[in-house]
């Protein structure tokens, strides 16, 4: 590493005042993502924030384009931005989210968390800005990330992490289904949810706006 | 580039998640919250691997293997979490993280209650089973 990395170094002089133009755009690009997520965590309309998470979501994905890691860019757009938030609105619609503004999106212990996220925030940067000043990520020649390497890398060493994914994802599937079944499909004698069951179960498929919701709630989750 | 700015970049977003999971009521914006830190970590296990694919010559690419595990991951737990945070709310008829204190310890381990007057002990009940 450090022959390649002297010489590169030795090269070309960088430094944070003459910046390259792939620096200039992570930079506008990175602005603009965090703030996104800057809004989406303290909004006070919640469906506005699961939108914002939207734009935080692509921004980040043209900073992997940036970074020349191209199918993690297209995976992200395809798994967060296109299924990930739809999740999120689902679940803000089925749990009668109001639409407006909500006075009491945030708890009262805002200013105790606003602490320990900017502690936490000048902590991590002050530490990394001192390890990582003199790094440089050499974004010349073949793209590091591209289908084909991330394709070979993963099906050559990764194989087996892979499958096992596989089993996760399909144990999540067939959770997700359990959870959201209703609970008036188990009959059984369980004694201590029996009146959980017999509380919840009648107001819930009373009204007609209810009935309607369930369908769609099972396909939401899944 | 400079490896800073994503390092720096991801430091930011993970500590804005931070916040919105410390700050926020209702699980569904914890939840986004979540997201976000996960996605920081993403960012820097990308800029990582493409930082060390060269000056390492790293050809297993972990970073981004790791990031695709994570992706799929995240993927898998915000089903759960969302069937989780439906089913609380299908039980209490809310989904706001400050009400559901029935493990809470102490004197008040009720709390003002969830669902009404009368309740709690029940509810205790319930969620001790």
């Amino acid at each position: 590493m450090s022959p390649a990395a002297a010489v590169s170094l030795a090269a070309a002089p960088h430094g944070f005042l003459s910046p390259t133009g792939v620096e200039i755009a992570f930079l506008l690009v990175g602005l603009a993502t965090f703030g996104a997520a800057l809004i989406t965590v303290t909004t006070r309309q919640l469906v506005h924030a699961a939108l914002w998470l939207v734009v935080a979501l692509g921004g980040l994905a043209v900073e992997y384009l940036l970074l020349t890691a191209e199918f993690i860019a297209w995976v992200q757009v395809l798994i967060y931005v296109g299924s990930v938030v739809v999740l999120l609105l689902f679940g803000l619609m089925l749990t009668k989210a109001p639409i407006g503004r909500s006075p009491d999106a945030d708890s009262g212990n805002r200013w105790v968390a606003l602490a320990v996220a900017a502690a936490a925030a000048v902590a991590l940067v002050w530490v990394v800005v001192d390890a990582f000043r003199t790094t440089w990520i050499d974004l010349t020649g073949p793209a590091a990330g591209t289908t084909r390497v991330t394709g070979e890398s993963l099906f050559r060493h990764w194989v087996l992490p892979f499958e096992a994914l596989s089993v996760l994802l399909l144990a999540a599937l067939v959770g997700a289904i359990v959870l959201s079944r209703k609970a008036k499909a188990e009959s059984g004698p369980p004694p201590v949810n029996s009146r959980a069951v017999t509380e919840s179960s009648p107001s819930v498929t009373d009204s007609g706006s209810d009935s309607g919701i369930h369908p769609g709630e099972k396909e939401g989750v899944r | 580039m400079h490896l800073a700015y994503p390092a720096v970049l991801s430091a930011l977003l993970f500590c804005t998640g931070l916040y919105g999971v410390l700050a926020r009521r209702n699980a569904i914006l914890v939840l986004m919250s979540v997201e976000l830190m996960l996605n920081a970590v993403n960012l820097n296990l990308v800029a990582f691997d493409v930082w060390l694919s060269r000056a390492a010559r790293d050809t297993l690419h972990s970073g981004q293997a790791l990031t695709l595990f994570t992706i799929a991951i995240a993927a898998a737990e915000i089903g759960i979490g969302l069937a989780i945070v439906l089913a609380v709310y299908r039980n209490r008829g809310t989904s706001d993280i400050d009400k559901l204190r029935d493990t809470a310890e102490g004197p008040e381990a009720g709390g003002p209650g969830a669902e009404g007057p009368g309740t709690s002990a029940a509810e205790k009940a319930e969620a001790t089973a």
